[in-house]
């Protein structure tokens, strides 16, 4: 029983020590984001087009076949209501609002979220990190703070395409396959849905493209320079992300609703 | 001229000073010297442990300014180590490492990054940025701290990958050079802002002979021309032997012994006799500890 008091002691102890670094971590690379935004936007821009401009791919057909699914499933259901003409307002608030933020920042720590932990990882393990240092060059505004800087411009866009994409693919199934009428589907979004709607979509994009981009950088930086540890590190970035996602959606939701 | 100020003597001389405020007169045929510090490094009662592990208990040493330094000795010995800790990359325990007269542990970030910029490193495994090709690479020193134009620096960079005869490899990203290509595109790197001070950590593995041969002689022209400081980590007895003012053999944590290659060679220390000539038997075992092989060949856990 001692043991288990111990383990569970320890196990707090480091969680507290992890957590403290991290937002030690966090305030350094906040701390070189305006010089780097203001002097070094070349590495911000390269880093929007990596995380960005790469991901669009994956984050377009996500996002044409989650629109498919909810004008499927929005149709089906609407339709016992008889209110199938609204289904354009219900994928609309669900896409901007919540499934848009979400799966985009999911999906952006599975693509772009590992690739920034590896290659930071993979950049101590092969000591170019260290190279840096010697060449008097901090590789916090260098490496870091780029890729941070680039998540955060990236997300908010991609997020966009995907709702874009993802209505376009509402439109395809509800309008195109199941007849629903065009001017109505269009016209109740253009009706319904305002700006404060955009706005709450827009805010969550950018704290999870903070989250995200920010535990990326940290657990690269911080990852046991081998094969292995680059590899727990990637793998962590995605759990990471995925949870603290999920915990900041409702948090926002439950304060902006 | 940065470089021939080193070559002096005398850091400062003053000769027959005259200076008056007013009438009021300061100074009158004033002559001073400031001599100029012969050990350019100087490491007191170092201690490094990691964990439970002691590397280095007590080890002191000098390295002479303008000199080619080698650390040599047994794998696992903390010769990488002990650069790391010359280059604050690690902070020892206790002791003290003084660079120029310099504790570098009480360097602030922005002066210990200025005292860098006075060092050129070769690292192990080269550490080639993979985003960038081989003449980014050799310009990245120059792009971060110089406001050079980019004719010049062209100019800066294919002089020096020609040292390292890989002009004709500019172009080139990491992934395509093999691994002593790579080290010599380190080396054309580490070279590329003058620095006074350079270190190599194993520059001569993964060498052919042509290519090593002209890294050796380029170590020896590089520190005898420009007046550098040259700290070399090496395995390689006999490269070091051709290059090398002063060698020191670090053994358990300390100096075993130390002086020219010849010295070392006709030393009669036993561990020195063992690494110099590359014998299994001596002091530095060549098996690590584990159980008898008899036993563990032919008894109970064979089966």
């Amino acid at each position: 029983m001692t043991s288990v008091f111990r383990d569970v002691f320890n196990t707090s102890v480091e969680f507290v020590r992890t957590f403290g670094a991290f937002q030690l971590f966090s305030l350094r690379v906040l701390r070189y984001s305006p010089g780097v935004l203001l002097s070094r936007f070349d590495l911000v821009v390269k880093q929007v087009f990596n995380t960005g401009a790469l991901s669009l791919v994956i984050i377009m057909v996500c996002g044409l076949f989650v629109g498919g699914v909810l004008g499927l499933q929005g149709y089906s259901n609407l339709a016992r209501f008889n209110a199938e003409d609204s289904i354009g307002v219900f994928a609309a608030f669900g896409l901007i609002k919540e499934l848009g933020p979400v799966i985009t920042a999911l999906l952006f720590a599975g693509r772009a979220g590992t690739a920034l932990a590896s290659e930071i990882g993979l950049m101590k393990a092969t000591d170019q990190l260290s190279a840096m240092e010697m060449m008097a060059v901090n590789p916090v505004p260098r490496v870091l703070v780029p890729r941070f800087l680039g998540g955060i411009i990236a997300m908010p866009l991609l997020v966009a395409v995907f709702s874009m994409i993802g209505l376009f693919g509402t439109h395809l199934v509800a309008v195109e396959l199941l007849s629903v009428d065009v001017g109505a589907f269009w016209q109740q979004i253009q009706i319904t849905v305002d700006m404060d709607d955009i706005k709450e979509g827009i805010f969550k994009s950018l704290v999870f493209g903070v989250a995200a981009s920010m535990i990326a950088v940290w657990e690269g930086y911080n990852a046991v320079p081998t094969a292995e540890g680059v590899g727990r590190a990637t793998t962590r970035t995605v759990v990471i992300t995925a949870i603290a996602v999920l915990v900041f959606d409702f948090m926002i939701t439950a304060v902006m609703l | 001229m940065k470089q021939l100020d080193d070559s002096l003597e005398n850091l400062i001389e003053i000769r027959n000073l005259k200076f008056s405020r007013g009438h009021r007169v300061i100074f009158e045929g004033l002559n001073l010297d400031i001599k100029r510090l012969e050990n350019l490094i100087e490491i007191r009662n170092l201690k490094f442990s990691r964990g439970h592990r002691v590397i280095f208990e007590g080890l002191n040493l000098d390295i002479k300014r303008g000199e080619v330094t080698a650390f040599m000795g047994p794998s696992g010995t903390g010769k990488t180590t002990l650069l790391r800790l010359i280059t604050r990359q690690l902070i020892p325990q206790e002791g003290t490492i003084r660079i120029g007269g310099i504790d570098i542990a009480t360097l602030n970030l922005a002066e210990l990054y200025q005292l860098r910029q006075r060092f050129g490193m070769l690292f192990q495994n080269g550490a080639l940025l993979t985003d960038l090709n081989v003449f980014e690479n050799v310009a990245f020193p120059l792009r971060e701290h110089t406001k050079l134009t980019n004719r010049l620096i062209r100019h800066v960079v294919l002089t020096k990958l020609h040292a390292v005869g890989l002009r004709g490899a500019a172009d080139m990203i990491p992934s395509e050079l093999s691994g002593g290509m790579a080290r010599r595109v380190a080396l054309a790197r580490a070279m590329v802002m003058d620095p006074d001070i350079l270190i190599y950590d194993e520059p001569f593995v993964g060498l052919d002979p042509i290519s090593m041969g002209v890294i050796v002689r380029l170590v020896r022209r590089m520190n005898d021309t420009l007046g550098i400081t040259s700290i070399i980590v090496s395995h390689d007895v006999a490269e070091v032997s051709t290059v090398a003012d002063c060698s020191f053999l670090i053994s358990g944590g300390k100096v075993a012994a130390s002086g020219s290659p010849d010295e070392l060679r006709t030393a009669k220390s036993e561990l020195v006799r063992q690494f110099m000539h590359g014998m299994a038997d001596g002091p530095v075992a060549f098996h690590y500890q584990a159980p008898d092989y008899e036993e563990q060949l032919l008894g109970r856990d064979a089966e």
